[in-house]
């Protein structure tokens, strides 16, 4: 491996950032292919090269093992293996990049979701010598399920299919098979979003960063180029504006009248965009008002995307706290007391129809009862199963009923108000994940 | 590949993303918990996190005060720089000493020039019991070292502030969940995104002021076990750190550090970078880890990051 150890700054300070996810087992080649990237990047230092040298001549390998780079915890260590989702960061210079790198393996469906569930692109490794096979399933269905907008189905190994080309396309028409019959193809379509496909061998370095000359066939992009041109936002559709208040700022300060006042909702632009002078309303009560200002600090704005953590002040004095959601008047949805949502147990302990949990959505909480469990879905085969309960890493269609009304969207059409948390209040632990249907 | 875009919208610079991520978790901090306090060291990133709560919460003071644990063997400049940061502000400042916790008896140190950087768990945890702090906010970022990779925005510490890694909450989207119940503890972690760079980036960006150890300055410092130990250090309360060893050189060589911390454990580099700018620059051509470089206590064993935080560190 060869790196020329100089990171390229970004001095304009106008670098987009793209956080993707890989999915495989080491077997695939995941950290190899997360090992080179890094490496390439500049992002492993000489430091870190020396102590993953040493540790791998302890072990009695021959070669630096660039697993090393990416287990992190003592348990791992003492057991080879991968338990719990990593993340990496490297940076381009056009780009800044943070991959979630989860285990593969089946019984870390929940890990896999979490990675999913911030990521906007999904590295699917295939073996090409073994071609699409149960996790490779597993692994898109589950990026489908998380709406991951862009998915890379990348056959790695190719060196050890003679850089084979047949070897290729074989591939790459039967996942679009089996991508068609889980209708994960045409969902990415319809929906704007896409699926490439790419040959590589993370060892040797074909395809990542350096096209080499194994494979003058694919005249397709490497994978840093694909990386580098992946939409940074999650979706590039218009979406209503979401702004779920966090925190609401009254500073009551007597010696400055013109904070007297001051009553500024503070929260994240969760989808859309907002201008002064809109007319807005406050959900759940619907208290209608209209946008005086924002702000970011002391810079006035006078509109603002989503993503961006802003303070809003409105045109009227209206009662307005933390869980409540402010929205557009033209684009208000009903808040609803029942969802209908596919939900990954992510708890050691099954989860139990007969307790009450709390569904945390946005900024805002309610008491929820577990009405009806439609199916689970088997991950590998996709088959729905009727069931009662719901183990760790189960994924299920369930219906809840809710103490209180939830502003809602479908997890389709808005990543951040579709999503919720389910928590055991005993333990206080996050026990599952929602994705509202 | 079928990319549609219907009306493609400028996405946030990534310095931008990672600011209104920080204050978002700031505010939810601010919004789930019921006494909260920002661990503020006068280091970097803590300043930068101070810059954040700014973003976050002006014009209304921040809801949570400052603290910081002192082991009582830190730079003389960034003591000065904490004090005079956190009265610029406004803000309340807390100091708790680890030579309070000595004095105690909860603190022994097995020999007298010991590192006391460990030891500041202890003084920690006692903070967090004396005001009932449920959650800390702190500066750690995830590229910093390995067994950070894996930490939660969001970390569960248990009634004695340990750090189990099995048992973590999962943490999806940006639903986080800092529910406690009494006598635990949640540790915040704003800009664990963040690496380095990002951070001199910004610092740069928003014109921080630093203490002035972060730039390149003469210094006296001898050759130590393979690493460049200051020596005859004033500290605060008049007396000095690291005196210099029979036998040992001194050397007046141009240094600055690129972490801050406890004096026995944080080693400066030779550096010619005397502004942002310039530090920028060495930041991208450096061959060598943050922490890999300058931190002497994480040199001990590919776990003694993960020990310690198990033990209750930050």
């Amino acid at each position: 491996m060869s790196s020329n150890h100089t990171q390229t700054i970004d001095s304009q300070h106008t670098a987009s950032l793209l956080r993707f996810m890989t999915c495989g087992s080491v077997d695939d080649g995941k950290s190899t292919l997360i090992g080179r990237l890094l490496f390439d990047t500049k992002t492993i230092l000489a430091d870190t090269l020396t102590q993953m040298t040493r540790t791998s001549e302890k072990r009695g390998l021959t070669a630096v093992d660039l697993s090393l780079l990416t287990d992190g915890l003592q348990a791992e260590r003492e057991q080879g293996i991968t338990i719990d989702v990593a993340y990496r960061y490297f940076s381009t210079g056009t780009r800044k990049y943070i991959i979630a790198d989860a285990p593969g393996h089946e019984q870390y469906t929940r890990n896999m979701v979490t990675a999913a569930s911030t990521a906007n692109l999904a590295i699917i490794l295939i073996d090409a010598r073994k071609g699409v096979l149960t996790q490779t399933r597993r692994h898109s269905y589950l990026a489908h399920l998380v709406g991951i907008p862009h998915i890379v189905v990348a056959v790695n190994k190719m060196d050890l299919v003679n850089y084979d080309q047949a070897v290729y396309e074989k591939i790459c028409a039967d996942y679009l098979v089996f991508a068609n019959e889980i209708g994960l193809a045409q969902s990415q379509i319809s929906a704007g979003n896409d699926i490439s496909f790419i040959p590589m061998s993370a060892l040797n370095g074909d395809m990542l960063v350096d096209r080499l000359d194994n494979m003058p066939w694919y005249a397709g992009d490497t994978m840093i180029e694909m990386l580098e041109a992946a939409p940074s936002a999650h979706t590039e559709h218009n979406e209503p504006f979401r702004f779920p208040v966090q925190f609401v700022c009254r500073p009551h300060a007597s010696d400055n009248p013109e904070l007297h006042d001051f009553r500024g909702f503070m929260g994240r632009i969760e989808s859309g965009e907002i201008t002064v002078g809109d007319a807005v309303t406050v959900l759940p009560n619907g208290y209608q008002s209209k946008v005086k200002a924002i702000q970011i600090g002391n810079a006035q704005l006078q509109s603002a995307t989503t993503e961006q953590s802003i303070t809003l002040l409105l045109e009227d004095e209206i009662d307005t706290s933390r869980g409540d959601m402010i929205v557009k008047t033209s684009e208000a949805q009903a808040p609803v007391k029942q969802i209908d949502a596919f939900v990954c147990w992510l708890s050691e302990t099954p989860m139990s129809p007969a307790r009450t949990y709390v569904i945390r959505h946005t900024t805002r909480e309610s008491k929820a009862k577990v009405g009806t469990i439609h199916y689970k879905v088997d991950v590998n085969t996709l088959e729905e199963q009727a069931t009662t309960d719901l183990k760790m890493n189960d994924i299920a269609r369930i219906t809840f009923k809710l103490a209180q009304p939830l502003m809602v969207d479908s997890y389709n059409s808005n990543r951040a108000t579709g999503a919720f948390i389910v928590i055991d209040e005993s333990s206080n632990n996050t026990v599952g994940a929602g994705m509202i249907i | 590949m079928t990319t549609k875009q219907e009306n493609p919208r400028q996405p946030l610079s990534h310095l931008d993303w990672l600011e209104s991520e920080a204050i978002y978790i700031l505010r939810e901090v601010a919004g789930q918990c019921s006494n909260p306090v920002l661990l503020f060291s006068g280091g970097k990133d803590s300043l930068c996190i101070l810059r954040l709560a700014e973003k976050a919460f002006r014009p209304g003071r921040f809801p949570f005060p400052l603290m910081h644990i002192d082991t009582g063997h830190n730079y003389k400049e960034v003591i000065d720089f904490r004090d005079q940061r956190a009265a610029e502000l406004g803000e309340r400042l807390i100091v708790r000493n680890v030579e309070d916790s000595m004095k105690r008896g909860t603190v022994v140190l097995k020999s007298a020039d010991e590192s006391r950087n460990k030891h500041q768990s202890v003084t920690l945890l006692e903070a967090i019991e004396e005001f009932g702090f449920d959650c800390c906010i702190g500066g750690a970022r995830r590229d910093e070292e390995k067994a950070r990779a894996k930490e939660r925005i969001m970390s569960f510490r248990d009634e004695f502030g340990q750090w189990d890694p099995k048992n973590q909450r999962p943490e999806l989207w940006s639903l986080y969940n800092a529910r406690s119940h009494k006598g635990e503890n949640i540790r915040a972690f704003p800009i664990s995104n963040w690496t380095e760079m990002d951070v001199w980036q910004y610092i740069e960006r928003e014109n921080l002021q630093l203490p002035s150890i972060y730039f390149a300055h003469q210094r006296d410092v001898v050759m130590r076990g393979g690493s460049i130990v200051p020596v005859n250090v004033p500290l605060v309360n008049g007396e000095v750190a690291n005196p210099v060893k029979a036998g040992e050189e001194i050397i007046n060589m141009q240094v600055r550090f690129r972490t801050v911390g406890d004096i026995s454990c944080t080693a400066p580099v030779i550096s010619d970078a005397d502004d942002v700018s310039k530090i920028v620059l060495e930041t991208a051509t450096s061959t060598i880890t943050e922490r890999g470089a300058t931190r002497l206590d994480d040199q001990t064993s590919d776990a003694s990051m993960e020990q310690r935080k198990k033990e209750g560190y930050f």
